[in-house]
């Protein structure tokens, strides 16, 4: 049989997610013997170049590159995990909910107390930039999500046995003190 | 015909960045932009929250160097508090911090030198983009990996051990620490089994650092010719003069060596700071006020702080430092590539600290926490691994932030990472009908020289995808390069 195939995105999240794989240590010289990565920023596959297995995404969404990107791995991933508080439910990006972009902006690029002097009111508004969502929104609301794995981050032993468990087709076995909500 | 080279995304970390080159017709490149296409809003929703949330909100802006923003925050917020800057501390509480701190470094620095640039420098940077990662890292030179991982899970233990998680933790608090460390251990990490201890940490930070010099002594036109230029440099150093990763004044240097920012008290940076909004990236430029766009912009980070600095206050990497400084006449250092060399003297120093503080008694104190007179304002800066970070709030009578102004470091970085770019670019793609994944590959070493935490996340496991796009006068799209 060949091995499962795995892809990884970070989206609206701060990378601690992956940080958190990572943190799986000396496992990384397993992992990579146990399963072949695509489209992630583990190996620089920009697009998808085959089926995969599982998709993980850190992080919600934010703008419309994120939409784009989350609906390009629900087409390319048979299972699909929401890692992380930010991608179950928005996470710290989506505090700025209930609140107008256009004050989050202002306060960043127009009254902050490092920028005075920006008296004509330049703001970034040029077309290489993609559009921010009006407020940020979970996967799930998005595209259908299969697993969610809690955390912020995650544990890595979380992590680890969730992928091993479902590499395998063993049952899933998280003794309480891994899955944790902070 | 003019076109359009797109490299996209760059980078991740407050999400992506991508460069865009532009070329005119004669194949001359006319404009190149790092963008940063993410923007989070923090400043403005974190209004309204209680002030001793601060630090454990704002690290989950960047899980890479999580507590340089646990840090900088639980500094401002010691002003605040009424503890004062500095020594207001209890030495425990002080102690804990920086052993978190260098921790940090040494787990952040050694992730970024193996995970990251080792790739560039052990297949070369037109290297094969297959093998050009930690994985053809892990399968062609397994020992060298498994240095990387285990140093890296050293400095993650650390952070567990001094702020409860090694992700987002809570150690510091508004005034001080909510923990000091027992006995066990301490002795866990001073005489961990092979290698997880302290002695044998030096001894592999010593070994990095020896790997990249005789890199550096086999490849010297390639490293001092790839990309500099002069600028100013900017860091926190110690009262004395010191290289000092936690606390100090500011300084700022001249490409000459001269002095543009003489040692002030942080607490009055916007005297001496402005930042500048550009409309084609969510992040700022900062400069010295008193210098003007022009002339103010800085570089930060290791290659700025030993450039900054008068000595390091350990022996070993004081040693290094003697021999680095050596190559530019005592001058500052304006070579991009040598900031891989300035990082790794920073890795035996963080080690040798880290050591340091475990054989101090201190570290297992009971006084944790310093009380004061409340204050409405306060400014909080560390040296971040990639730089000078600041973070400043002010709150009211309810304890709710009404303002918090950050400059995290990669903005800082900002108008060098562009004029790093430009320079590459310009060099490499000049006259090129064809652009190759070698050259793509070049901007990206200039950029991730930097170590910019937009995209420590991305390469953090590899290289940077890339996508370019070439682009008619008419905007259409000729020809699209992906890069696998
Ligand atoms: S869940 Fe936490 S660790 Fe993961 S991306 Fe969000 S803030 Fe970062």
């Amino acid at each position: 049989m060949s091995k499962p195939v795995i892809a990884t995105t970070s989206l609206a999240g701060c990378f601690g997610c992956h940080m958190s794989i990572l943190d799986i240590d000396e496992r990384i010289l397993q992992l990579i013997e146990l399963v072949e990565f695509n489209k992630s920023p583990v190996d620089d596959i920009k697009t998808f170049t085959k089926p995969v297995d599982i998709g993980i995404i850190e992080g919600g969404c934010c703008n419309s590159e994120n939409v784009e990107v989350l609906r390009s791995f629900r087409k390319n991933c048979k299972i699909l995990i929401s890692l992380g508080e930010c991608a179950i439910m928005g996470g710290l990006p989506a505090m700025r909910n209930g609140i107008p972009v256009e004050e989050c902006i202002e306060e960043a690029y127009v009254n902050g107390p490092t920028v005075q002097l920006n008296k004509e009111r330049i703001l970034p508004n040029d077309d290489e930039l993609p559009m921010l969502l009006d407020r940020v929104y979970p996967c799930h609301e998005i595209v259908k999500i299969d697993y969610f794995l809690p955390g912020c981050p995650p544990r890595a032993d979380l992590i680890w046995e969730a992928l091993v468990a479902l590499i395998t087709g063993n049952p899933l076995k998280l003794p309480y003190e891994v899955v944790k909500f902070d | 015909m003019s076109k359009k080279i797109t490299i996209e995304p760059v980078t991740r970390v407050e999400g992506h960045g991508k460069v865009t080159i532009l070329m005119d017709d004669k194949l001359n490149v006319t404009q190149s932009r790092l963008h940063i296409v993410e923007f989070r809003g923090f400043e403005r929703f974190v209004q309204g929250r209680p002030y001793w949330e601060a630090p454990v909100l704002v690290q989950r802006l960047c899980g890479i160097c999580p507590v340089s923003h646990h840090l900088a925050a639980a500094k401002a917020l010691d002003v605040i508090v009424g503890a004062g800057t500095g020594k207001g501390l209890t030495p425990t509480g002080e102690k804990m911090r920086r052993l978190m701190h260098y921790g940090q470094f040494f787990q952040s620095h050694a992730l970024h030198f193996f995970h990251l640039s080792a790739p560039d420098f052990l297949f070369g940077i037109d290297g094969d983009p297959a093998i050009r990662n930690i994985i053809g890292i892990a399968l062609t030179n397994p020992s060298l990996a498994v240095q990387g991982v285990m140093m890296r899970k050293f400095g993650q233990e650390i952070i567990r051990a001094t702020a409860g998680k090694k992700i987002h933790g809570t150690g510091a608090i508004p005034g001080g620490i909510n923990k000091s460390l027992s006995q066990a251990e301490v002795d866990e990490f001073l005489k961990g089994a092979d290698p997880l201890n302290a002695d044998k940490m030096v001894a592999w930070a010593q070994e990095a650092l020896d790997f990249f010099k005789s890199y550096y002594h086999a490849n010297k036109d390639f490293i001092d010719g790839f990309a500099h230029f002069p600028s100013n440099h900017l860091s926190l150093v110690r009262d004395d003069g010191a290289l000092d990763l936690y606390h100090g004044r500011l300084r700022a240097v001249d490409a000459e060596g001269k002095r543009i920012l003489n040692d002030i008290d942080y607490q009055e940076y916007t005297n001496y700071i402005e930042e500048e909004v550009r409309h084609w990236s969510y992040m700022k430029f900062p400069y010295l006020k008193h210098l003007g766009k022009e002339k103010g912009w800085y570089r930060v980070g290791p290659l700025a702080r030993l450039n900054t600095c008068d000595f390091i206050p350990s022996p070993l990497a004081q040693a290094e430092f003697e021999q680095y400084k050596a190559l530019t006449g005592g001058k500052p250092n304006n070579y991009c590539l040598h900031m891989h060399y300035a990082r790794l003297i920073e890795t035996l120093h963080a080690a040798e600290v880290i050591r340091d503080l475990l054989n101090d008694p201190d570290i297992m104190g009971d006084n944790l926490v310093t009380k004061g007179t409340k204050q409405a304002e306060g400014v909080g800066l560390v040296e971040a691994p990639r730089g000078t970070l600041f973070h400043h709030y002010r709150i009211n009578e309810d304890d709710q932030i009404v303002m918090a102004n950050l400059i995290v470091s990669t903005t800082n970085n900002n108008e060098p990472m562009n004029r790093s770019v430009n320079q590459v670019a310009n060099k490499i793609m000049t006259g090129k009908e064809v652009i190759t994944e070698g050259m793509m590959n070049a901007v990206e070493v200039a950029i991730r020289a930097y170590d910019p935490c937009l995209s420590c996340a991305t390469h953090a496991l590899g290289k940077m995808p890339l996508e370019i796009t070439l682009v008619n006068e008419r905007n259409e799209v000729i020809d699209r390069k992906l890069k696998h």
